[in-house]
Formats: C-alpha cells, sequence, structure tokens
C-alpha cells in the first residue's frame, strides 16, 4: 500500500491506495469525485481526460502513485465560487452535450486547449477534440461549443 | 538512477520498467500483460533531459513525445522527430506517453521506431553491467521486441542529423489511430532510402538509391521488399499497394525538402 497525496482542484487530498490503483478510480472511489468518468479503460475514448499540472492526460491510464504530489483538475474543479466556467456555460448553451457520458474529458480538453490557443480556426478546434469521442452529439454542436467558449473567455477576460 | 537500474535487475524476468504507461497500462487493463514488478522511472532525476550533440539530438527516456514534439532542439537537430509525433496518438497521449518508451515498445506499426531506424539512430541501455548503444538495426528484432536485455534500462534514444531532407506519411482509419501504412524517407545527394510501418514485424528500411530519382521505381522496388499482413483494418495487398504510393509521395516530398 502507498500513500498517495495529489493536490486535486486546489485542495491536498491523501488516500492509502495499492501500487496498481489507476488515478481513475483513485478519483472516484477513495475520493469520491464520480465526474470523472471511465468508458475504455485503454485511452481511446477520452471519457476520463483530467489535466495533470495543467495538461489534459488519460487517468484511466496512469497511476496514482506515479503522480504523488501532483497537481490534478476534474471537472468538479472547473466551476468557480459555483458558477459554471466559460467552456461548461458554452457546452450548455450549444446543446454540446446530450447523455453527458463524454462531457467531463471534453471540458477538460477544451479548457487546456483554449488556454494555449484561445482562438481557434474550425479545423484547429475539430483536431483539439479529435481525441475524445462522443456517442451521442454527432461532434457538430461540441465544435460549436468550443468556439462559443472561446468568445465567452475573450468577452470576459482572464 | 543506479537504484532504478538496481530495482529492475533484482526484478528480473518478471519486472518491467513503467515510463508513460501509454501502452503498458492499456495492456494490463485489458489482461493481455499481467507483470510481477513494475519499476516506476517517472520520479528517476535526469532521464528527461533533450540534447544536441554532434552530429544528431539525444531524447532521454523521460521525455515524454509532447515535450520532444516542442523542442527546438530536437527540431533543430532532425525536423523529422516532430513532424512524425504529430502522428503519434492525441495529444492527451503525448503528455503522458515517452518516446523512448515507444521505441522500446517496438511496435511494428508505431511512428517513432521506423524514424529511429530511417535515420539509423541508437538506444543507450544500462544495465548491472554498464552502459552500451545499441544501433537500431539491432534493436528491433521483433514486433514488441527488442534486444534490450532483462535488467537493462533504456536510458535515452540518439536520432542523427542526417543529411539530406527528410519527410513522413500515413493513412490511419482515424485521426490519431495507428496507421494501417506509413512511409517515413530519407533523401540525400547520393542516398535516398524509406522506413516503412505497418508491413513487417520490425520498422522496415528499403534503401532505394538504384531508382536515382524516379520515385515511382522507388515505390516498385518497396513494394517487392515489404510483406505485409492483413487485419482487420486491410488486406495485404491492399497494405503492399498503399505503402507503395506512401513511398513514392514521401520520397518526393523528402526530395523537396
Ligand atoms: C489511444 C492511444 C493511441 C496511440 N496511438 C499511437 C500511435 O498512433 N502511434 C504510436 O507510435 N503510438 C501510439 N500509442 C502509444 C504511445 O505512443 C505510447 O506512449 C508508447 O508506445 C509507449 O511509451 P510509454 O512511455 O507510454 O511507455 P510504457 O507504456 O510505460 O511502456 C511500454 C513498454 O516499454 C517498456 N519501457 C518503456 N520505457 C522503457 C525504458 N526507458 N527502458 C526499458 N523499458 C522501457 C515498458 O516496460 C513496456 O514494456 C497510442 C497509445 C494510446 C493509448
Ligand atoms: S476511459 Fe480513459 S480513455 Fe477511455
Ligand atoms: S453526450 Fe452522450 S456520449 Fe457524448
Amino acid at each position: 500500500m502507498h500513500e498517495v497525496t495529489l493536490i486535486v482542484n486546489g485542495v491536498p487530498r491523501q488516500a492509502r491506495v495499492p501500487a496498481r490503483r489507476l488515478l481513475s478510480d483513485f478519483l472516484r472511489h477513495d475520493l469520491g469525485l464520480t465526474g470523472t468518468h471511465v468508458g475504455c479503460e485503454h485511452g481511446v475514448c477520452g471519457a476520463c481526460t483530467v489535466l495533470l499540472d495543467g495538461q489534459p492526460v488519460r487517468a484511466c491510464l496512469t497511476f496514482a502513485v506515479s503522480v504523488t504530489g501532483q497537481e490534478v483538475t476534474t471537472v468538479e474543479g472547473l466551476a468557480k465560487d459555483g458558477e459554471l466556467s466559460p467552456v461548461q456555460r458554452a457546452f450548455a448553451e450549444c446543446h454540446g452535450l446530450q447523455c453527458g457520458f463524454c462531457t467531463p474529458g471534453f471540458l477538460t480538453t477544451v479548457t487546456a486547449f483554449l488556454r494555449e490557443n484561445p482562438a481557434p480556426a474550425d479545423d484547429e478546434a475539430i483536431e483539439a477534440v479529435a481525441g475524445n469521442l462522443c456517442r451521442c452529439t454527432g461532434y457538430q454542436n461540441i465544435v460549436k461549443s468550443v468556439h462559443r467558449a472561446a468568445e465567452l473567455m475573450a468577452e470576459e477576460g482572464p | 538512477m543506479a537504484e532504478a537500474v538496481e530495482a529492475l535487475a533484482a526484478a528480473g524476468a518478471d519486472g518491467k520498467v513503467l515510463a508513460g504507461g501509454q501502452s503498458l497500462i492499456p495492456l494490463m487493463n485489458m489482461r493481455l500483460a499481467a507483470p510481477g514488478q513494475l519499476v516506476d522511472i517517472n520520479h528517476v532525476a535526469g532521464l528527461g533531459e533533450i540534447t544536441a550533440e554532434a552530429g544528431g539530438v539525444r531524447v532521454g527516456a523521460l521525455a515524454r513525445h509532447a515535450e520532444v514534439e516542442a523542442s527546438e532542439t530536437a527540431f533543430a537537430a532532425q525536423p523529422l522527430v516532430r513532424r512524425a509525433l504529430r502522428l503519434v496518438a492525441h495529444p492527451a497521449v503525448r503528455n503522458r506517453g515517452t518516446t523512448v518508451g515507444s521505441i522500446v515498445h517496438a511496435d511494428p506499426a508505431a511512428e517513432m521506431p521506423a524514424v529511429l531506424a530511417l535515420l539509423g539512430g541508437s538506444v543507450r541501455a544500462r544495465g548491472p553491467e554498464g552502459e552500451r548503444d545499441i544501433p537500431a538495426a539491432e534493436f528491433f528484432t521483433g514486433p514488441m521486441e527488442s534486444s534490450l536485455r532483462t535488467g537493462e534500462l533504456a536510458v535515452s534514444a540518439f536520432f542523427p542529423a542526417a543529411e539530406g531532407g527528410t519527410a513522413i506519411v500515413e493513412v490511419a482509419r482515424r485521426h490519431g489511430d495507428y496507421a494501417m501504412a506509413g512511409v517515413a524517407a530519407l533523401v540525400g545527394p547520393d542516398h535516398a532510402r524509406v522506413a516503412c510501418l505497418s508491413v513487417g514485424a520490425v520498422p522496415v528500411v528499403v534503401d532505394v538509391t538504384e531508382a536515382e530519382g524516379d520515385w515511382a521505381r522507388a515505390a516498385r522496388i518497396v513494394r517487392e521488399r515489404i510483406e505485409p499482413e492483413a487485419d482487420i483494418h486491410a488486406t495485404a495487398d491492399y497494405r503492399r499497394h498503399l505503402t507503395g504510393v506512401l513511398a513514392e509521395r514521401a520520397l518526393k516530398e523528402a526530395a523537396d525538402a
């Protein structure tokens, strides 16, 4: 068993877990943060994507013990003071989700992407979400949401 | 690093290195691999460096695909490295997966082993008996198999600058997937060669200097040399055809680069 401490959404969180514990299971089962979804567990669907020190990674392909001491942002950490983030509002406004299973992964991925590319062209927006699968929306509204989020962020400033 | 090498040696055949985990953890999650012990190198100091050396660039075992892709040092020494990395999986996988890990994993469908083979690079390994450099031509021994010995840690890979222009092209079912076929090419003043992915047990390097700039002829040479297999994505014939087309394209692009 290993003592694992992570800064999750700005708060230090600790648990004793086996070396084999995936970061996705650590978040969901040990910390009770079930916003991070698990679809395929082999890196393909992107539902489990979280930000590790600000960069998107697959929580299902990372052992919690490997990232001890690092910062993790999950979908629960995107809203600030009870207000949805611009990316979350854009997805709601543009119907960028239906069942919502894939959504946490899209939200974290798009949040990191827009930080690096605040005004993406259409093909850039499409490529940004190409590593996330959605069985419901057909992606059109997700791409719209990316553009809308960029607009909201530009309007509201940092 | 000494501790990692020791732990690996102590674990013997039961031990495996855990680098980015982007190939090993899927295999474990699917219960296709069940290593007894993992030696996690993610916190080992001194393994993440990307350094310019005479005649090329050395990439440390912990340099993530995304870091190597963004590295101006690597790009200046060998631009093919960045171009090839953009074809490896998706950014979220590249943020964690390592370039050296992908070479050691030695998937014949992977881009970076082919790039290393094309350029005639090498892998630096450290084991209980010390350090050695393994040339790419001897490194890849079969699908997912390398000449790395039990207990050896790959500490870095060296990508030579190589004289001439380079290019890489591939066709994948979906953006970010492993390629059905792909070709990396190097064309210099008096040499031309390609490395093909997904058409053999290891990256297949074919010297096409004798085509003398007739890239359609080079494509025919490549088609004769490869032995692709069929799988759910493509028939063997289609792979052979496609590899020829891609070889011609990559060679043209490399010659113009
Ligand atoms: C969805 C998805 C899509 C992908 N698509 C592609 C693709 O299109 N092209 C591509 O090339 N790759 C692709 N990959 C694989 C990715 O590039 C991996 O990062 C890479 O293959 C392995 O690197 P790693 O650092 O994650 O290694 P790990 O998964 O940690 O290790 C892989 C193997 O190499 C060994 N190993 C790793 N590092 C060392 C070392 N320093 N010394 C000794 N042994 C070592 C491990 O023991 C293990 O056997 C994809 C992965 C995923 C999940
Ligand atoms: S659950 Fe991690 S990528 Fe699908
Ligand atoms: S909204 Fe249902 S999977 Fe994307």
